[in-house]
């Protein structure tokens, strides 16, 4: 269910960005709309759904998202509703300390916190100008 | 606590979830997204699975893993909720007393959802049968059964204000809210095993 994309030549040297969502069709075409933005700049992953395919999120999918865009840098998440949020808090606890330093969930809109989030990392900013500038957009 | 007695209460809590499915999905449909009863279903009978592996664990150890079990499968709000409740339970001690117990899974959820009693969720049933089970009553299982069923019914008049449901504003109110509902559906099922019978 996660799909995550990491192009050949993906650096770590930026914020990674992680999107979450109650639908994978969701978290994918947010995701895709990122890549758009910002090619392989930056490292995206993504994933959707309850642990049995429905709608719905998967603490374990969200663990190994993050795990697999991770970078000292630091990985912004983008969360749509409620449990996405829940789900993502859990998962980032579950992380080693050291990690979970560097994780930040964004309370933004899904798809425009992702892009704006992106957008940002793509520039070398830090994780929390990355996160100021998704958090912005909060209309 | 026996291992008997630990398999009994994962079988009384997960027939509770169980057997009240439907009637938690119609009330997560009525405020909001549905799925709290497949969800739970499917976090209870993942428990199950792992029954007799559970049943051979000291208490603290066993509610730390079923509360994991719930965290990984449920795939809601609910899971983590439900499985940090169970967590700092476990995490209490082998031999802590039920009211502090109970105390520490209280604190956990709070801290989770972010939320406290009154927001019409989970807690306003777990506060009042805790604050019921502290003062020391003479039938601990009659007072804990009395404040769930009180505290569940007091949903229905309130605004949520956590959660999907509190999307829908002043149309929240006259709805039992579903996580209440599963939590006094849980309750009851303690109380079963704690008087012998389930």
């Amino acid at each position: 269910m996660t799909d995550t994309v990491l192009p050949g030549n993906a650096l770590p040297d930026n914020v990674a960005i992680v999107i979450v969502s109650h639908s994978p069709e969701v978290a994918r075409g947010a995701a895709d709309m990122v890549r758009e933005m910002v090619g392989d700049e930056v490292r995206v992953a993504h994933c959707g759904g309850n642990p049995a395919g429905g709608l719905g999120t998967d603490v374990a999918a969200i663990l190994a998202a993050i795990e697999a865009v991770y970078t000292p840098k630091g990985v912004a998440i983008l969360v749509d509703l409620g449990g996405a949020e829940t789900n993502s808090e859990m998962a980032v606890e579950m992380l080693p300390e050291d990690i979970r330093a560097n994780v930040a969930i964004c309370n933004a809109p899904i798809v425009e916190g992702a892009v704006m989030a992106a957008t940002e990392a793509a520039g070398g900013s830090s994780l929390v100008e990355v996160r100021a500038t998704a958090e912005e957009f909060r209309s | 606590m026996t291992s008997a007695a630990i398999a009994r209460l994962i079988d009384a809590a997960a027939a509770a979830i169980r057997d009240h499915a439907e009637e938690l999905g119609a009330l997560d449909r009525a405020i909001g997204d549905g799925d709290h009863g497949l969800n739970m279903t499917r976090g209870f009978e993942a428990i199950v699975e792992q029954r007799a592996a559970l049943a051979d664990l000291p208490i603290a150890t066993a509610l730390q893993k079923a509360g994991m079990t719930l965290v990984m499968k449920v795939g809601g709000a609910s899971g983590p909720l439900y499985g940090s409740l169970l967590m700092a339970m476990g995490k209490a001690g082998e031999d802590a007393p039920l009211a502090e117990r109970l105390s520490e899974g209280v604190d956990a959820v709070r801290k989770r959802g972010k939320s406290g009693p009154g927001e019409k969720t989970m807690l306003d049933v777990l506060v009042p049968v805790l604050e019921a089970l502290r003062v020391g009553p003479a039938d601990p299982v009659a007072a804990a059964r009395r404040a769930a069923d009180a505290g569940l019914e007091a949903t229905r008049a309130m605004l949520a204000t956590k959660g999907r449901a509190s999307f829908l504003g002043e149309r929240s109110v006259g709805h039992l809210d579903p996580g209440a509902r599963s939590s006094a559906l849980l309750v009851h099922a303690v109380c079963d095993v704690l008087e012998g019978r389930s």
